[in-house]
This record gives structure tokens, C-alpha cells and sequence, in this order.
């Protein structure tokens, strides 16, 4: 087992990197700390460097024109990416693509030319509604907006929370109940146009984070045709597991990213900062805060590097998956808590990007299944299905 | 939280001496109460809500009320506000549209 970086990939990591440095920090110099989006003019210029480096729509497959580049290699860019100030929620800033929503490419052909290929193009923008009020990590069993058919159509009524984006979006993947005696075989996914009557953003929530903020979806007799189901009736739980699942693994790397970075500002910080006539790094509690930082580090990029390594082969991969979430989002944590407390002051003011880390990180244990939920999954692999 | 920013209008100076280095978002209106600018005050502001009212007050010539909400969450809530008026009026406060370097905005539709 070689853990090193083939060449490729260190050639790849380093042109990211190089980018983040020279590109990326310096603009956000200049930006509110809690920004999360460029200037047009320099996000249009960047996004032209990053198609020059073949590296833009990083996650679209080959097949409909993505750079083909395999999923560990993809985990240490996006590792790579979110190692600046805004890095977490809105990684450079959007200026590599993604692949909008991934449960696209699994359409039907009208489908796919209504909404995967303008999303490509750059035209149209999708957000993903599946979390409630009344839960989001156990979709079988959580989500309580319902579809009726009527016709060729079907009825929607009831509400999203914790929606990422669908005040800009053009369309979502709406995850509705369809069938009220099936649990998990009962749920159907449709795509929706935010301009369907009956469709409302009713409010931003709030949160810690100002950026990538989520809203409040509320859905009166919206009408959308049958045609705009996503897959088969009654079988949009494997799409939602699916993506929960996969969405897993960049979430980690984000994680893993910026608590690079702050560790390799305190690394710079503490021997040029003097307590007591000697240096911070010559002390033991300070020293034993960076060793601690850089093992939870390690191991929060190993497991999850193993995790993309088995979903790149084929693997059945839900297990490392929670882990790397479970671990890289606890750890990360960790580490820029502990940054802040070496730079004291400093660490908790808007001049430095502790004091956002701190905060969006602490969503990380909850966002994509809380620390308590990827045990939950751990647990069932090791114990199988039922742990009763 | 209600959506919209519902507390009573207060007259500029007044409003400006009650103002500290708070983080937030604020509105200015014209002297017959009516919306001219939504602002905040971010982590570069300086003087916070104080410091960015007291500017935008004397670009905007005919803002005469001030009224503010202090909030560490002041983009996504002044996107927010921003949002809210162009559901109830159809366009943006008139003096917003001089913004140098305007934020991406979304489209809302708010109860009530």
C-alpha cells in the first residue's frame, strides 16, 4: 500500500494550491469576512483559470464534458480548496463549477435537456429540498409533504427547511411522500420549477453562518407534471440515500481543509509570539496543541481518502463514508478551537478567519447527519440492519 | 424573528446618537417614512452601525429616519430585508441601485 501522492496528483495539488494563494486569499483581503461570493468581473476572470487548468465542473462526469479525474484525487482538491478565509461554505468561491446536482445524470433524455444540461451550461441553478421540520436524517421516515396525483399531474403540498439555495435556484429536486403506508418505499422525487404556482421562499433561517444561508420552502397545491418525477414512484429514498451518502466525503475534505490552515497559522504564529520573555512554541501546552491538531488532521484525511478510495472502486463505501464525516467534522472543530486559544485575542476578532471557521464548523457536527446519526450508520454496518 | 424590520422609524440625528460599533443591518427612509436605502454593517465597517449610518445618511440626501436590528448575521439577514422589499414593491429601495458592488440576490415570497 503506497500512501503517497503519484505525481499527477502532486502536480494537481500544487497548481490548486498555487491558485488558492495567489488567487483566491488576495481578493478576499478586500471582501466582508463573512462573504461568500467574488465580484463578478473576478469570479468570471477566475473561472476562465480554472477551465485554462482543465479543472473546472470538477464532479461532471467525463461523459458530459468534466475533466475525468478520480475521486481521491478530486477529495485532496477539494481538501486543497477550502484552505481560505471562506473556504468551508463556498470553497474559492464557486470558480471551479460543481457538478449541480448529481442525481441528474440518472434522468430521463427531456428531463436531462431541461434542466442537467442548462445546469452544465451554467444557465440554470437546482437546489436539493429534502430536510423538514421534522427531521432530515432519516428521510423514510421524516418527511411528511405529500404528493397527490391528479391526472397527469401531481399535487404538492407542505414545506422544506434547512434549504440551501433555492432562492436563486431555478428548479430543485423536491423529495415529497407519495404513497403514506410504505415508509422509505413511499417517497418520490420530482423536479420543480421555482416559478410553479404554489411554490414560496418563505424566509432565510438564520444561523451561525452568514453565508450559503438555508431557507424555508413552503409548497401550496403546486402542481407539477408526472414527467418531472425523477426516477421511478415510490423510490426516491435511494436517491436521497445516495446523495446523503456521497455527499459525505467533500464535506470531510472541507473540514480537513481549513483546519489545515489553521494549523499552519499557528505553526507560523507561535514562534514569533512572546509570553514571558520566551516564544509561545517553546511551551509544552502550546507544542502538545499543535501535536494534537496534526494527529487529528492525519487521521481525519486518512479515513477520509479511504472512503473515496472505495466509492473510486465500487465499492460499497457508507461506513467509511460516516466516518470521515463522524471524524473530520469532530476534529476539525478541534483543531481551530485550539488555534484560537494559542492566538488568544486575535483569534476570536474579524481580522482573522478563526473566529468563522469556529462558527461554521460547529454546523459541520450537526449539517448532512449529526455526529449522532453517522454513529447511528457506523453501528448498523457493524451490527447489520436491525441493532434491536 | 419577524421578517420584515417592523420597529418604529426614529429621526436620523437622534437615531445616530443612540448608534454604537454594533454589527447589523439597518434602513434609511425619506422624511414620509417610505424606504430609500437597506444597508449593514459588516466585519469591515468601521464604527460599525454608527459609523455606516452616519455615512450612507449623508450620501442619501433625502433620508430622514433611521431605524436598525443588530445582528451578527447581517448578509444573510440584509439579503433578507433586500429580498423582502423587491416581493412588496418590485424593485429595490432607489437608493440601493448605486450599489458599486451589489450582492447576488434571490427571490423571496414572504407570508402576510
Amino acid at each position: 500500500m503506497n500512501l503517497n501522492l503519484t505525481p499527477e496528483q502532486d502536480l494537481i495539488i500544487g497548481m490548486v494550491r498555487k491558485f488558492v494563494r495567489e488567487e483566491i486569499i488576495p481578493l478576499e483581503m478586500n471582501l466582508d469576512p463573512d462573504a461568500d461570493e467574488l465580484p463578478a468581473a473576478d469570479k468570471a476572470r477566475l473561472v476562465e483559470k480554472t477551465k485554462e487548468m482543465g479543472l473546472y465542473g470538477l464532479d461532471i462526469p467525463p461523459a458530459y464534458g468534466g475533466p475525468d479525474i478520480d475521486l481521491v484525487t478530486r477529495t485532496l482538491i477539494a481538501v486543497e480548496m477550502s484552505q481560505h478565509r471562506a473556504g468551508l461554505y463556498a470553497p474559492c468561491y464557486g470558480t471551479f463549477g460543481g457538478a449541480g446536482l448529481a442525481q441528474l445524470f440518472e434522468a430521463t433524455d427531456d428531463q436531462k435537456e431541461r434542466y442537467l444540461y442548462p445546469t452544465l451550461r451554467g444557465e440554470k441553478r437546482g437546489f436539493f429540498g429534502l430536510s423538514e421540520p421534522s427531521g432530515g436524517s432519516d428521510p423514510a421516515r421524516a418527511i411528511q409533504t405529500k404528493a397527490v396525483q391528479d391526472g397527469d399531474d401531481w399535487v404538492i403540498n407542505g414545506g422544506k427547511l434547512w434549504i440551501s439555495g433555492a432562492d436563486r435556484a431555478d428548479f430543485g429536486l423536491v423529495f415529497a411522500r407519495t404513497d403514506s403506508d410504505q415508509g422509505r418505499n413511499g417517497v418520490t422525487c420530482f423536479i420543480v420549477d421555482t416559478d410553479t404556482p404554489g411554490f414560496h421562499v418563505r424566509r432565510i433561517v438564520h444561523t451561525l453562518r452568514s453565508a450559503n444561508y438555508a431557507t424555508e420552502l413552503q409548497f401550496e397545491d403546486m402542481r407539477v407534471p408526472a414527467s418531472n418525477i425523477l426516477g421511478k414512484l415510490n423510490r426516491g429514498f435511494a436517491i436521497a440515500n445516495d446523495r446523503l451518502t456521497r455527499q459525505r466525503i467533500p464535506y470531510a475534505a472541507g473540514c480537513i481543509g481549513v483546519a489545515i490552515k489553521a494549523q499552519e497559522m499557528a505553526l507560523e504564529y507561535v514562534p514569533q509570539r512572546e509570553t514571558f520573555g520566551a516564544p509561545l512554541s517553546s511551551r509544552q501546552a502550546i507544542q502538545w496543541m499543535l501535536v494534537d491538531n496534526d494527529i487529528d488532521i492525519k487521521q481525519s484525511l486518512w479515513l477520509t481518502l479511504e472512503a473515496a478510495s472505495k466509492a473510486e472502486q465500487g465499492e460499497v463505501f457508507r461506513k467509511e463514508a460516516a466516518m470521515a464525516k463522524l471524524v473530520a467534522t469532530e476534529a476539525g472543530g478541534r483543531v481551530v478551537d485550539r488555534c484560537m486559544q494559542m492566538f488568544g485575542g486575535l483569534g476570536v476578532a474579524k481580522d482573522l478567519p478563526f473566529e468563522r471557521w469556529f462558527r461554521e464548523m460547529r454546523i459541520r457536527r450537526i449539517g448532512e447527519g449529526p455526529s449522532e446519526v453517522q454513529r447511528h450508520v457506523i453501528a448498523r454496518e457493524l451490527l447489520g440492519a436491525s441493532l434491536r | 424573528m419577524a421578517i420584515r424590520l417592523t420597529k418604529p422609524w426614529i429621526p436620523l440625528e437622534e437615531g445616530i446618537a443612540g448608534l454604537r460599533g454594533h454589527l447589523g443591518v439597518f434602513q434609511l427612509a425619506d422624511a414620509q417614512q417610505q424606504i430609500v436605502y437597506i444597508g449593514f454593517a459588516g466585519g469591515n465597517s468601521l464604527f460599525g452601525l454608527r459609523g455606516e449610518v452616519t455615512a450612507m445618511s449623508k450620501e442619501i440626501a433625502d433620508s430622514a429616519f433611521v431605524r436598525v436590528e443588530i445582528t451578527t448575521a447581517y448578509l444573510s439577514r440584509y439579503r433578507e430585508l433586500m429580498m423582502i422589499h423587491i416581493a412588496d414593491h418590485g424593485i429595490l429601495p432607489s437608493a440601493n441601485k448605486l450599489n458599486k458592488q451589489p450582492l447576488t440576490l434571490g427571490k423571496m415570497s414572504p407570508a402576510g
